[in-house]
């Protein structure tokens, strides 16, 4: 029983920026689960609140932001109530993040092995040195950099980019996490680098049995690596379902004007499908779904309530009131 | 036919200091010695791992910096003195990758535009302002854009103004550098398919830079893969990603996630980093990570030569490497297509 229960909950998650011209909510009452074990990806695109929606599950969502609704469950215990201290025990204990730009997330004057070793204080006060320094090798060794002792002593300018991610993998994972949220962690990267930091955070996951919240804008990322897979837009979740469902039997027109978007390796298209206009800004919302002013599907209602995101399929969630699509069609024709 | 653009031996090298203290001066090999052609209404993609020269050649070909070695034949005439570099100038534009960076924040949009035709004494003002209305339409905005600040417009908008200044002078050739990578794939889809009508109605010719291999694939009639400076490996897009000749070629395409999960696990990733381009890996520059290196590779540097019509390699073992499918796939699911069919005909629809 317990076994089947997610690692993580999140509900009615809403975080929002007060700003001139009133508040902005980049994450708009989004509830998720992250299932033990296993790898919950995010997409969408750039401003959707997926940053956001991991910062607020660390509780590190910068001011003038702020949670203001919900509550984030690890294991059942509620992360948003806990105290500042207890808090700092979690980040970096049970949960860790890994960011896409590791050398602003690494600090320049500090060895490698000396910013691993700090991290791995913070949770382990009694620990000595020399234990301390076993323990960090051991942590590079286990992301797989050639010759750890005399890397230890690098500085972060002196390892490539993939070396680098590496690095904060090792930093992240020092304290054995239960889960790891990784925000675009191979965006910067080359995609052969990008394939071993893949790999790594695969293998990683079967030796620990970690969960990983992956965040990413990239469809071929979140197919490769992703069990489960949440689709966001303007701050909500409009689509959810396991991924080989969610490729097989997208519904959300957003995740079909995605996957149209995309050209592809494995076939010839003249013409990407494309998605009409942009993002809507968060201070400047359309009424009713959010999708709507782009969606070729829309309808009057659509313009006029929000739509629940409700069982479409097995295990399947959509939020659309037009969806399946094809029966849609049907009644247009 | 003659080619549009004719590079021949191109080289970019930068001297540097090794280090702070240290005087010794090595030098960066940006570019070292690369060849192609482009024709015209061609597309040449340049393809390779971040570093590797793309940008380099680019401003090479546009002339913004001066080789250290190698010609450039343009239309039949080497660029070499400056009657040839002000033809150059008017007849090869750019499209760079940061919309934000590669607009002047001052002026307004239709000044932006309007620039490239006063540089080149292009028309008088009443005409230059026809031009730039024309323009905007052309790339998909309004008339009334050209009185805007580039802050007021999305990352999206900015590229198509760039995009709109590069066309500004009706240039032969576009060199696009990077031009869809910082962009959301639903921006980045409208502005791949703007390039390519574009290109249909001028036959425009495009030396495109891009990192993502699916894209180019897209976009390019022929590709060139570059390692460490060089080129390894070119040839048409469909022979090339169908039986890639260069080892590098099938590393940087086993390394893409296909976006089907029906394929998960089948990515390969290429072991160890790019070497330093200061101190190149003597004979093949990739044996290194080759993972069919031998011998040879460490002495000798093979040269690009062509394997098959139009397709050229840069590897001694290039007929012997093993069948090749990474890039095969299944396509779009069945039902997925479906609805894609749907939502395709439902905004054809909308668009009227
Ligand atoms: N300091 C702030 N003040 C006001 N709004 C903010 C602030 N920081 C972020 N936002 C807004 O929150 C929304 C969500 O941002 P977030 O960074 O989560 O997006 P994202 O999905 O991670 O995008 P990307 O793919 O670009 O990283 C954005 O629309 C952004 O404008
Ligand atoms: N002005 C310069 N001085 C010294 N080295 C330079 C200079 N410009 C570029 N380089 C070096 O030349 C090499 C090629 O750089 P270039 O910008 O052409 O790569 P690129 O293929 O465009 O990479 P990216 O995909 O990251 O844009 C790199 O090693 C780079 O550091
Ligand atoms: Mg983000
Ligand atoms: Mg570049």
């Amino acid at each position: 029983m317990r076994d089947n229960a997610p690692l993580l909950r999140i509900e009615g998650l809403r975080t929002v920026f007060r700003s001139s011209v009133g508040e902005i909510a980049a994450v708009d009452g989004v509830d998720l689960d992250v299932p033990r074990g296993r790898t919950l990806g995010i997409v969408g695109e750039s401003g959707c609140g997926k940053s956001m929606l991991s910062l607020s599950v660390m509780r590190l969502v910068p001011p003038p932001g702020r949670v203001a609704q919900g509550r984030v469950l690890l294991e059942g215990q509620d992360l948003l109530r806990l105290s500042a201290g207890a808090m700092r025990q979690v980040r970096g204990g049970k949960v860790a993040m890994i960011f896409q730009e590791p050398m602003t997330s690494l600090n320049p004057v500090h060895s490698v092995g000396a910013q691993i070793t700090e991290a791995m204080r913070a949770h382990d006060k009694s620990a000595s040195g020399a234990e301390l320094r076993d323990r960090a090798i051991e942590a590079l060794k286990r992301v797989r950099i050639p010759s750890p002792e005399s890397r230890f002593d690098d500085y972060p300018h002196q390892l490539s980019g993939g070396m680098r991610q590496r690095v904060m993998i090792a930093m992240a994972l020092a304290c054995r996490p239960q889960l790891l949220i990784a925000d675009e962690p191979t965006t910067a990267l080359d995609v052969t680098v990008q394939a071993q930091i893949l790999d790594l955070l695969r293998e990683l996951q079967d030796e620990t049995g970690m969960s990983i919240i992956l965040i990413t804008h990239d469809l071929g990322v979140i197919a490769e690596m992703a069990d489960e897979v949440a689709v966001m837009y303007a701050g909500k979740v409009v689509e959810r379902a396991t991924a080989a469902e969610l490729f097989a039997s997208p519904q959300h027109p957003y995740t079909l004007g995605l996957l149209g978007s995309i050209p592809r390796l494995d076939e010839d298209r003249e013409r990407l499908l494309a998605i009409e206009g942009a993002v809507p800004p968060p201070f400047a919302l359309p009424k009713g779904c959010r999708f709507h002013p782009r969606c070729p599907f829309a309808i009057e209602a659509c313009t006029r309530a929000q739509p629940a995101l409700e069982p479409v399929a097995d295990g399947h969630l959509a939020a659309c009131i037009r969806a399946p699509v094809e029966q849609s069609a049907e009644l247009a024709a | 036919m003659s080619a549009l653009l004719q590079v021949e031996g191109l080289a970019k090298h930068y001297p540097v200091k090794h280090g702070v203290l240290d005087r010794a001066q090595g030098v960066v090999r940006a570019v070292d010695g690369v060849s192609f052609a482009i024709a015209r209404g061609e597309t040449l993609a340049l393809v390779g791992e971040s570093g590797c020269g793309k940008s380099t050649t680019a401003r090479l070909v546009l002339r913004l910096i001066e080789p250290t070695a190698g010609t450039i034949r343009f239309d039949g005439v080497e660029v070499s003195g400056a009657a040839e570099l002000r033809a150059l100038r008017r007849r090869v534009q750019v499209v760079f990758q940061d919309p934000y960076a590669s607009l002047n924040p001052r002026l307004r949009v239709g000044e932006a535009i309007a620039e490239p035709m006063e540089v080149h004494g292009i028309g008088d003002a009443r005409s230059r302002a026809d031009r730039v209305k024309e323009l905007l339409g052309l790339v998909g905005l309004a008339p009334f854009h050209a009185q805007r600040y580039p802050h007021e417009f999305s990352g999206g908008q900015r590229q198509r103004i760039g995009i709109a200044r590069a066309l500004a002078v009706q240039p032969e050739l576009v060199v696009c550098d990077e031009p869809v990578s910082a962009l959301d794939v639903s921006i980045q889809a409208q502005v791949v398919n703007l390039l390519k009508d574009l290109q249909g109605r001028f036959g425009l010719s495009y030396l495109f830079i891009a990192h993502d291999l699916a894209v180019v694939r897209h976009m390019a009639d022929r590709v060139a893969v570059m390692y460490l400076g060089q080129i390894v490996e070119t040839g048409p897009k469909r022979t090339l990603f169908a039986n890639p000749r260069h080892p590098y070629t099938r590393a940087l395409l086993a390394a893409i996630p296909h976006p089907d999960p029906r394929r998960r696990g089948r990515v390969q990733h290429l072991g160890g980093d790019v070497p330093s381009p200061m101190n190149p890996p003597p004979g093949c520059r990739f044996h290194t990570r080759c993972p069919y290196a031998q011998a040879i590779c460490r002495e000798q540097a093979p040269p690009l030569r062509e394997v098959a019509p139009g397709q050229a390699s840069a590897c001694h073992f290039a007929e012997d490497l093993p069948r090749f499918d990474a890039a095969v796939g299944e396509g779009i699911a069945p039902r997925a297509a479906e609805r894609l069919a749907l939502y395709a005909a439902a905004k054809a629809r909308r668009a009227g």
